[in-house]
Order: structure tokens, then sequence, then C-alpha cells
């Protein structure tokens, strides 16, 4: 396994959602990507974003501007 | 072959749709289901098509598009939800079987306005008509049987004024007709991705406005909350149990990138010149009755017709044994125009044109129908 360290993570209510941050990303010089929702967020499934703990504001922006409801921001050693 | 049939469902697609839906097929993994390149490569190209669609239909965001199978589908989501609890509904007798059967399946009082004997709606009565339990109008953007439109802007403007969502059935329009949501006040936009749009079989949707709150008909997988014991209620999810058509939706998504391309005025008058050419080839024929408003150009690239006395499926099936052109003979499931017409006995022979016939295609149809109204005396 690789070694784990601490990571930035959104959680996301749709696939949807998840998509279209993604698609938005780049231009908001967020160089992330998607994963596996953690099971540490939710024993669930689904897609969530990991970045560099240091985007979060940058995360939020998006999100605001994007219009995405519903998302949660963590920080987790993955 | 002439396919002049393309009201039903076009047959001549644009090469990169043939070759989307085959890479998707070697390619795509399940979207949602998962974070590998192959469940996020159908994730992608299915965002994209969400995005074209709703700037396609100027929505209310990606997010608001829900894909179904077809506009069946959409309908029947649309059309349960908001007669979920009965009520009146309001409906024009233009409208298909994929409206009027939910229609009366939901058991709400229903009014239709109705049309003239040539198959023309007047929108004069609809203020009168709708009523303090109208929960919504419904209705198509073109009639599938004249061609002839429907003004949806002034449908749009009256439902806000009431407070009444309004639900278009966008089958006969989208790709070739531009249509604004939001300028048009429309709450709900059921679309079908196989007909003007040039997508495959087995495509559609639903644009949503986000004041309403619409009830899926199945509930089921849906790649989040796994453990929830109630389907997730956020869009577009709510309405998308189930694994979507991905290779369908690739196909879909890159024939709104050649609609994008092509420009949907382009494609609008090749289509409805054909239509004009070959209206003007037939109406004088002796024996011909065409069907419809033909005193503006803007309408769906439809001509309907019937040769005196004769049945519209001998005839369709004539001009296919021995002319090689396919139409559609019959009701074209909308009886109630039908009915307005006086062709419930008869049917009627539709020819619909799309943009990649030739003006050669229709010179051949318009010869057909001379020959057989010369036998026909």
């Amino acid at each position: 396994m690789r070694p784990r360290s601490l990571q930035l993570v959104i959680a996301f209510d749709t696939t949807a959602a998840a998509l279209a941050f993604e698609a938005a990303a780049p231009a908001a010089g967020l160089t992330g990507r998607l994963i596996p929702v953690p099971t540490a967020i939710t024993a669930g499934c689904g897609l969530a974003w990991r970045d560099d703990p240091a985007s979060r504001d940058a995360a939020s922006a998006l999100l605001a501007r994007e219009g995405i409801a519903g998302a949660s921001l963590y920080e987790l050693i993955i | 072959m002439i396919y002049l049939d393309n009201a039903a469902t076009s047959l001549h697609r644009p090469d990169c749709v043939v070759q989307a839906v085959a890479e998707a097929m070697n390619g795509m993994g399940n979207c949602g289901r998962g974070a590998h390149a192959a469940s996020l490569a159908a994730g992608r190209t299915i965002h994209e098509a969400r995005s074209r669609i709703d700037r396609l239909f100027h929505g209310y965001g990606a997010q608001q598009v829900a894909f179904t199978a077809n506009s069946t589908a959409a309908l029947n989501i649309a059309i349960s939800s908001l007669l979920a609890e009965g009520g009146h509904a309001i409906a024009t007798a233009l409208d298909h079987n994929s409206v009027l059967r939910p229609l009366y399946r939901s058991g709400a009082e229903l009014t239709i306005l109705p049309t003239d004997e040539n198959g023309r709606l007047s929108l004069e009565g609809l203020e009168a008509t709708f009523r303090p339990d109208t929960k919504l109008v419904v209705c198509t953007h073109a009639s599938n049987v004249t061609g002839d439109l429907v003004d949806i802007g002034r449908i749009g403007a009256a439902c806000a004024a009431h407070g009444v969502p309004f639900v278009l059935d966008a089958s006969q329009t989208a790709g070739c007709f531009a249509i604004d949501m939001q300028a048009m006040g429309i709450d709900v936009l059921c679309f079908t991705g196989h007909k003007s749009l040039l997508g495959p079989q087995g495509t559609g949707g639903l644009c949503v406005s986000p004041r309403l709150r619409l009830s899926p008909l199945y509930v089921g997988g849906s790649g989040v909350h796994s453990f929830d014991r109630e389907h997730p209620a956020q869009m577009p999810t709510a309405l998308e149990a189930g694994t979507l058509n991905g290779h369908g939706i690739a196909g879909l998504a890159a024939a709104l990138e050649w609609l994008e391309e092509t420009g949907l005025d382009v494609i609008r008058r090749r289509e409805q010149a054909l239509a004009n050419r070959f209206y003007q080839g037939v109406k004088d024929l002796p024996g011909v009755k065409c069907y419809g408003d033909f005193s503006t150009a803007e309408r769906s690239p439809i001509v309907a017709l019937n040769l005196g006395d004769w049945d519209s499926s001998l005839v369709s099936d004539e001009l296919a044994q021995r002319f090689g052109i396919l139409t559609r003979p019959g009701a074209h499931c909308a009886p109630l125009i039908h009915e307005a017409l006086g062709t419930v006995a008869q049917g009627a022979v539709r020819f619909s044109f799309g943009y990649f016939n030739a003006e050669e295609e229709v010179d051949a149809a318009i010869r057909a129908v001379d020959t057989l109204c010369r036998e026909e005396e």
C-alpha cells in the first residue's frame, strides 16, 4: 500500500455532482482526482474528490460557484 | 430505399454517433459504480451529455437533467408525479398517447384543448380552463401527425401566471427547433434521443425546474448512500435508478455535439425546405388531401395525407413495395387529432423528413404519389 497522508476529501450527494465538480476543477486550479468515497465518511458507496488540504478554500469556492449543494469537506489521513 | 419516417425515428445519423456508441461499448464501464478509469469514462461522457442537453434547452443546470429510456418514460414520471394526488390537468387534442395514457391512468379530471377540423389548435380558451385544482398543463410542441406547432411560449406564460407547472413533450422538435426552458416558462421538458436529436434509440430524459420535486417510477441502485432504505432524493439520481444506457448516451452526446456544430437553424431550414418541396408537389394532385396548417413555414417537417378514400395502410404499403418509399400509416398513437381530422377509420399516410434526406428522394416520393393518384382515377 502507498504511505498515507493528510488529504482534503470532498463527498458528494450524487455521482452527477462529483462529475460536475471534476469537470470544473482544472479551471479552478485544482489538481486532485476522483476516488471511491472512503469508508471513514460513509460505508455506502460513491465518488469523492481527493486533493491537497491547502486547496480547501479554492474547492469551497468552486462548490459555491457551480451551485453544488450537499457536498461535505473532510480532512482525512488516507 | 427512401426513408421518410423520421418522425418515428431517425435512420440516417452522423457517423460520429455510430462511432461513439461502438467506442463506448469497447471501453466504457458503469457510471457511478466505482472510481476506476472505465467507470469514470462513462461518468464523464454522461456528464458531457447532461451539460449539452442543458445548454440546448437553456435548462436549470446539468444536474437537473435525468436520463430515461425515451420520452414516454420521462412523461410518465412527470405526469404521475404531478398528479399523484389527483386534481385537474390540461392537455391538447394534438397529444400523443405517451401524454394521454398517463393522464387517463392518473384519474385526474382532464380538459383537452380542441382543434378545428384541419387540426389547428386554438389557445383562445386556455385562460378559462385553469381551475384552483389544476396541477399541470402538458402538451406536445408539435403534432406528430400534422406537424403543426403549438405556441408553447404562450402556454408557459399562462402557466406562470397561474402558478401551474408546464410539462412539454418535445419529442418531435428537440434538435430541430430552439427551445428555451427559462424564457418559455417550461418546468419539465421531456425529450427522446432518437428522433431529431439523432441519437440512439433507448435514450431520452427530462429536464426539471428545481422548484419541482418529481417522484421516480423506479427505485433501486444509485451508486450512492447504499445503506439508506430510501432512494436518494437529489437530482438526477432521484430519477435514475439502475444502470444508465451509457452506450446510448455516448452516442447521444456525439449527436448533440454534431447538432451544436451544424446549427439548429441550418437543420430546421433544410428539413422544412424538404417538407415544403414535397407539399408543393403533392397538394394539388387529384384525390390528395393534406392535413394541417400549411399557411406558415414554421412547422415540423411532416406532411400527412390521404389519397381519396384509400386505406392509409394500403397506400403506405404500396409506396414501400413498389417504390421503396418508407412512410407511416394509421393513427400514429395520436387518437384525438385523428378524431378531429375525421380520419379515425382511414388513418393517414405520414411523410416525415430529416436532415439527411435528399431533394431527389423528395421528388421520387412526389412522383410515386402522382402515379398512385393517376391509378386511383
